[in-house]
């Protein structure tokens, strides 16, 4: 199949919209990727150096509060670290609006999808308190701005950045001969749980060529990197594991331990063939199909492979090969995708979306994504979310997308088109009989609508 | 806000039943399976079977352990030498009326890279490793294949998460409680019709039909928007509130009480590499919730004839980690509850916890297979013979010698 602009719409883009025009090749998409990003200037998302501002403030004020016990000051230092908590939850409900709209009015969705699809590669939330709320800041800063790079770069910012630190408990990691670990007595120690998921996940893949001794070895040589409250990332070097350690046969780091020798394993993690052929089946079962064709995966593998691990690189390969086109399996749209897609073809007026308070949010947007099998922010592991459909096309997942499609949309664009039009926008002539049929013989708009939405034509890419 | 109760009436009274429309394809009531009932709680994340259920009458247990105390506010002995974690006392009297049981230093056959995901993919799957790539069916479905008269109602998934243990070719209900649909009754059948062609998605609604008139409230609703809209925030304002594992629970009894035989749904929040002792006793509390809700929902007779077993991916380190929490480790522990378990005992080929008796001189060492303890549970409940249970549904399993665990 060759490239067809309206499948490039919904397969790599974030689906069709009324006003937005469609690619006109895949060299026009991948440009794309370079030009200046619009959307994070109209719909801002805070980037995580700002975040961190909030969290030293609070480092300060749980300390003031300490302090204050007792005193009349307590009780003003309470409230003003409550109000904190609220604005940071208010921000977070914003920040995922953000996140739609974009996906709304892109003119460049390519670069909404790859961020998506890092952003869950790279999984890392907050595991309590403040940074709870630091998942989109931290897309914004670590993941958004190396997506079109060399993977080794992106690869650094995410696994070595405080949110991944924190959320993969590294901040608590510290080597057994380390000065820290002297001085402890023994209180402190390892824990190997980033060094496993950055071979496992992030770069060879559980099949990968490493062992539990890389792993542990990649565990002492990870030591030393932590989080600071002020600065974000941070490497301690009384928390480091002295001398040098082996991992996949190779030496690194001495006994001046520095973050250098992170960066340097990291580097040749991400040029190994496993990752190559880990991160080129993982993209080709994102944006294709459960099961991608095995050409298409050598295609990008070997671009991988023969740029060191330029993404743009491999996209090029994806989007130019004939594999990338084919219809006969096409994926189920993740509850995200479905939900902005519907966003991008309704066109929903920002005005509405940012309007609403946070309980307005919690029912239109956020409690339905999680009946679809969604979790905002909240994953069930690193791993992220399960890419095989079957885990979607569930009785629960599709009734809450069709609940979803016919209540909402009217929320959301108050004024809702006619389905007959509507049918159109969002499908083209691709639109099958039976949808046509639907969006004429409902008895209410958003009745029409909604079943355009949850129609199979719509709900897989 | 309109309550459920009195959507409930108002939509009787304009809405269409579903039950009696020929919208839905009529439930074939195929004869059930037996009466048994077996639950699987998936522990996700991990369980420290040594802390769950503490051997500490091993002579090296306290050195690895050094903050659990027996007696007071501490672990509850049992036996003499196992005592259950605090946060399990309310199932003290499940264990006195000999219906709760634990089987200790198992584990599946999945060993050294410790991943959740590998170990919950073969703990779901059944099978011993996954050198020769992941089965796209999981055990509890298989084991639906071997049962003579296993019709669409008689397993569930049940809960937001994928749940491949009930994966595969024998038809499975999926549910999650507070997942509803209320449309109008044309609107209901043209998403009938949309959906025709696409096998996965047809299959998927008509079964979500099925479920969401079934629950308690009516799917095809007279009223129009706000009234879809009241119900949705209805539905959510329960799924907020906390317990949401006893609510699953509270389904899946329903769901036994009928024609349901089987159902699975998971507990997460196991992965305790830090500060072990606060998320461990929230994780056993959530268990221990769930098991004593589905005792209190099923009627007597029910539950002399359930099985209840909650099984995780692996044990964690024998020894704390560095930060007060344990790693990811081999040996655990798993749980069994229900009236047709003998219980108030603890099955173990104990290994020992001395150094040289670790597995690699870091994990508890498993000594038997958690697919087997399995296997023997199903083959006394179901009466699967013993080669389709090593054959098919546990690929390689060898059952070995009958551990006695049902009544």
């Amino acid at each position: 199949m060759p490239f067809d602009p309206i499948l490039a719409e919904i397969r790599f883009g974030c689906g069709r919209a009324p006003a937005l025009a469609a690619p006109a090749g895949p060299e026009a998409m991948l440009a794309g990727l370079s030009a200046p990003d619009a959307m994070a200037g109209r719909f801002p998302i805070e980037p995580f150096e700002t975040f961190l501002d909030r969290m030293a403030w609070r480092t300060e004020k749980v300390k003031e509060r300490r302090k204050a016990r007792g005193t009349p000051d307590f009780e003003a230092i309470r409230k003003e670290l409550q109000v904190q908590n609220r604005i940071a939850r208010q921000d977070h409900w914003r920040w995922m609006a953000a996140h739609l709209l974009r996906r709304t009015y892109s003119e460049t969705p390519f670069r909404e999808r790859l961020e998506g699809f890092w952003a869950d590669h790279f999984t890392a939330t907050g595991k309590r308190g403040l940074i709870r709320r630091a998942t989109s800041p931290y897309t914004e800063s670590a993941i958004r701005p190396h997506l079109a790079g060399r993977f080794e770069a992106l690869l650094f910012e995410a696994v070595t950045h405080p949110l991944m630190v924190h959320y993969l408990d590294q901040e608590r990691s510290v080597g057994p001969n380390s000065e820290r670990a002297q001085r402890a007595n023994g209180k402190v120690g390892l824990n190997e749980n980033l060094a496993r998921e950055i071979l496992e996940l992030h770069t060879l893949g559980v099949d990968g060529p490493y062992t539990q001794t890389d792993v542990r070895e990649l565990a002492e040589l990870l030591t030393g990197l932590t989080l600071h409250p002020r600065v974000g990332r941070h490497f301690k070097r009384d928390l480091a594991e002295p001398g040098a350690e082996t991992v996949l046969g190779k030496s690194y780091g001495g006994d001046a331990p520095h973050i250098r020798d992170i960066k340097a394993v990291l580097r040749d993690l991400a040029r190994h063939p496993a990752t190559a052929r880990h991160l080129a089946w993982k993209l080709a079962v994102h944006f294709v199909s459960d099961q991608p064709d095995p050409a298409l995966i050598a295609a990008m593998e070997t671009a991988y492979l023969d740029s060191k691990g330029d993404l743009s690189r491999v996209y090029a390969a994806l989007l130019y090969h004939p594999a990338a086109w084919a219809t006969d399996a096409p994926n189920v749209k993740l509850p995200f995708e479905f939900m902005s897609s519907a966003c991008r073809a309704l066109a929903i007026p920002p005005e509405v979306l940012l309007g609403y308070n946070e309980r307005q949010f919690l029912v239109r947007v956020y409690e339905p994504l999680r009946l679809m099998g969604h979790i905002w922010q909240r994953p069930n592991g690193p791993d992220g979310l399960d890419e095989a459909d079957s885990a979607w096309i569930t009785p629960q997942g599709l009734s809450a997308r069709l609940q979803w499609a016919v209540t909402v949309p009217r929320q959301l664009q108050p004024d809702l088109p006619d389905p007959r039009d509507f049918v159109e926008t969002a499908l083209g002539p691709r639109a099958p009989d039976a949808v046509r049929f639907a969006a004429r013989a409902a008895e209410t708009r958003s009745d029409g609508v909604g079943l355009v939405l949850a129609s199979p034509a719509f709900q897989r890419m | 806000m309109l309550n459920r109760r009195a959507f409930l009436t108002r939509s009787a009274l304009v809405g269409c039943s579903l039950a009696a429309s020929p919208l839905v394809t009529p439930v074939t009531f195929a004869a059930t399976p037996g009466d048994h009932r077996l639950v699987v709680i998936l522990l996700r994340g991990g369980m420290d079977g040594l802390a769950a259920l503490a051997p500490y009458g091993d002579p090296g247990f306290a050195a690895l352990r050094p903050d659990v105390q027996i007696g007071g506010d501490g672990h509850v002995d049992l036996d003499g030498f196992h005592a259950l974690h605090p946060a399990l006392r309310p199932l003290l009297p499940l264990w006195r009326e000999g219906h709760l049981a634990a089987a200790h230093a198992v584990s599946t056959p999945y060993r050294d890279k410790r991943s959740h995901f590998d170990g919950q993919d073969i703990l779901e799957a059944g099978i011993a490793d996954l050198s020769n790539g992941l089965t796209r069916d999981g055990w509890l479905n298989r084991m639906l294949q071997h049962m003579p008269g296993a019709g669409t109602q008689t397993a569930y998934a049940v809960g937001s998460d994928a749940l491949s243990i009930l994966a595969g070719s024998a038809p499975v209900g999926r549910w999650t409680p507070e997942a509803d649909l209320a449309l109008s009754p044309q609107a209901l059948n043209l998403a009938e019709m949309v959906m025709r062609d696409d096998p996965a998605m047809a299959a998927a609604l008509a079964e979500a039909y099925q479920l969401a008139d079934s629950d308690g409230d009516a799917l095809a609703v007279g009223g129009g928007q706000a009234e879809m809209m009241a119900m949705m925030r209805e539905d959510m304002r329960a799924s907020r509130q906390p317990g949401a594992e006893t609510r699953l629970a509270e389904f899946v009894a329903a769901r036994l009480k009928e024609e349901a035989r089987v159902a699975a749904f998971s507990i997460n929040g196991w992965d305790t590499h830090n500060d072990q002792a606060r998320g461990l006793g929230r994780a056993l509390s959530r268990l221990s919730d769930t098991l004593l809700t589905l005792q209190a929902e099923l009627p007597g007779p029910v539950w002399q004839r359930t099985v209840v077993v909650a099984m995780t991916e692996f044990g964690r380190t024998a020894r704390m980690n560095g930060t007060r929490g344990t790693d990811h480790g081999t040996g655990g522990a798993m749980l069994l509850a229900g009236g047709a378990m003998r219980g108030g005992r603890v099955h173990a080929d104990w290994p020992g916890l001395a150094e040289s008796d670790l597995y690699a001189r870091r994990d508890l060492m498993p000594t038997r297979d958690v697919r087997a303890h399995a296997g023997w549970l199903i083959r006394g409940m179901f009466g699967l013979e013993a080669g389709v249970i090593e054959r098919d549904i546990f690929p390689g399993l060898s059952l070995g010698t009958d551990p006695g665990l049902l009544a």
